[in-house]
């Protein structure tokens, strides 16, 4: 029984992980092959080529020198969505989370399910929805020209307003969601004996609420944020030229330049950039329980 | 007194500015989905013609009838591999890799798709050179849309598992069962809840994935995202926001009978606790 999960693993997750690797480390191929071979056969003899000039071409450009490429151009901007992503659904996300978890039980379960709603429609139609939402001829450009506000539209999609709305706006519910599961469960009591001993509600808010749920909080970054660094839609639909995100990059190197190892490289440090740091987080999350239990 | 009725304002008001938040962009799609002409910020009038439009459009068309097959098909796949990985990881303890195989499986929870389309469309193009097999289309696309489903399946089914009382499955191999039977006739039915959840989990994955299909899909091979995709960069279609009606409707419904079978299903429970 273990047998068939196993091979479709190694199949479909660990052998094409390995081909990404096998192609990063290869020269693009003469012709029609996308790739050159590993193992070439020189005179008779086979002789292993291993180049590591992929990853190499990601840090420095011929023309203008080290760090100064497109690609970690990319890899930044990506990282900065992600952050201001992450800051912007907490803003957003915390409060509400807050105010769902102390609103009257008898109402949770609705609310909770009015979150869970739009995340069950078509992730695609409520980003393109947007665009129709943002653009110079749309329905807040409209709204804002009708009340006096503006004389002439504003540029909304397109650039970083648009990116931040939208990918605040699908990220979201990953926030809420942990964060309310913990936020639910604080005990009132606590904040109970705060008040009593003197405390202002606010105070009682940042020195025990807040560090009560940071578990939540953390949760909730993580969930936000590494989708984030590798989302390949929002940028598509509502960015411009400029709001080049590492997804695209990938893309675009696959099948506009068909440039596969160069592809393969980005990805594999990709995998490393998002892996690697999980991977820590988790090891310390265990640490943490195993500590907690004992 | 005063100050506890300001705080009270303040948690409606944020929690009705994030519902709005939430659903102006559904609102609009429906909204504008009845409009007269293709403008997309006055409503100039309600008209059913976009509606028309999109039945008559057969690549929207197409690509739904494909979308549902492959999720259909990925779900049930995604289900039945997630079940046997759920047990592995539960049931057999500390078996021989059980890191390793916990790590791949899930890995894609938080892989970016991209990457997962790009290395499955590496494997892919491999394997189509080496025998000529698979040739890239639905069944690639099922394929990639199976292994991202059943990390997410798996996640649900094992917390299922977790929880089960195990002294029913002894007490059925107490009397006389067989360990298959024991399997089929009451550890299969006793996490039937979560199956469903699973598999309808991994259904809507599937039909809401764009990504992944757009690495795998071969030529003449599209689903209804990437119908949708293409069409959205090109610019306004009110078709789309029609199908987006749709399918929002449909999803509604389909929330709606799961909501309330569930809660019927718990009612009976609590009537009768002894069951």
């Amino acid at each position: 029984m273990l047998g068939i999960p196993w091979f479709w693993l190694l199949l479909f997750f660990a052998v094409p992980f390995l081909i990404l690797l096998r192609i990063s480390v290869t020269d693009m191929g003469e012709g029609l092959d996308p790739f050159a071979p590993l193992v070439q056969m020189d005179a008779g003899r086979a002789t292993l080529h291993l180049k590591f000039a992929n990853y190499l071409s990601l840090l420095i450009d011929p023309e203008s020198g080290w760090g100064q490429t497109l690609y970690i151009e990319s890899y930044v901007l990506s990282v900065k969505y992600a952050f201001w992503t992450t800051v912007l659904c907490l803003f957003f996300g915390y409060p509400f989370a807050y105010f769902l978890a102390r609103s009257a039980p008898s109402v949770r379960p609705l609310l909770l399910l009015m979150v869970m709603l739009p995340f069950w429609t078509s992730f695609l139609l409520r980003v393109y929805a947007w665009k129709g939402i943002l653009a110079d001829q749309g329905l807040i450009n409209h709204l804002l020209m009708w009340l006096g506000l503006i004389q002439e539209p504003v540029q909304l999609l397109y650039n970083d307003v648009s990116m931040l709305v939208g990918m605040t706006y699908v990220y979201l519910p990953f926030m809420v969601l942990p964060l309310y599961a913990n936020l639910v469960k604080l005990d009132d009591r606590l904040l109970e004996a705060a008040q009593d001993l003197g405390a202002t509600p606010w105070k009682s808010f940042w020195m025990i609420t807040v560090p009560m749920s940071r578990s939540g909080i953390v949760a909730g970054s993580i969930l936000v944020f590494i989708p984030c660094l590798g989302e390949f839609v929002i940028p598509s639909l509502l960015g411009g030229a400029e709001n080049l995100m590492i997804g695209r990059v990938v893309w675009d190197e696959m099948f506009s330049s068909n440039n596969w190892p160069r592809a393969s490289a980005l990805s594999v440090v990709m995998i490393v950039g998002i892996v690697v740091p999980l991977a820590w987080y988790n090891q310390r999350l265990a640490r943490k329980v195993e500590q907690e239990s004992s | 007194m005063h100050k506890q009725g300001r705080r009270k304002y303040i948690g409606r008001f944020w929690l009705a500015g994030v519902f709005g938040f939430f659903y102006l962009p559904l609102l609009f799609l429906i909204t504008f989905s009845f409009n007269s002409t293709r403008q997309d910020s006055v409503f100039t009038g309600f008209s059913l013609r976009w509606y028309l439009a999109l039945l008559n459009d057969n690549r929207l068309v197409d690509g739904f009838f494909l979308s549902f097959n492959v999720a259909l098909l990925s779900a049930t796949l995604a289900t039945v591999l997630a079940t046997l990985a759920a047990f592995a990881l539960v049931r057999f303890g500390q078996f021989k890799g059980r890191t390793l195989f916990n790590a791949m499986l899930s890995s894609p929870l938080v892989m970016p798709e991209v990457i997962i389309g790009l290395s499955l469309l590496l494997l892919f193009v491999g394997m189509e050179r080496m025998m000529g097999w698979p040739e890239r289309g639905a069944l690639t696309i099922i394929l990639g849309h199976a292994l991202l489903g059943m990390a997410y399946a798996c996640v649900v089914i094992q917390s299922r598992l977790k929880e089960m009382d195990r002294s029913i499955e002894e007490a059925a191999l107490d009397l006389g069962c067989k360990p298959y039977q024991v399997f089929f006739l009451v550890t299969l039915p006793n996490m039937s809840q979560a199956l469903v959840a699973a598999w309808l989990l991994t259904f809507t994955l599937s039909f809401d994935d764009v990504v992944i299909s757009e690495f795998l899909a071969g030529p003449g091979v599209t689903t209804l995202p990437q119908v949708i995709f293409s069409y959205a960069r090109r610019g306004v279609n009110p078709s789309i926001y029609a199908a987006a009606t749709l399918l929002m409707v449909v999803v509604t419904l389909a929330v709606v009978i799961y909501g309330i079978h569930t809660a019927r299903q718990q009612r009976r429970a609590a009537v009768r606790p002894e069951d």
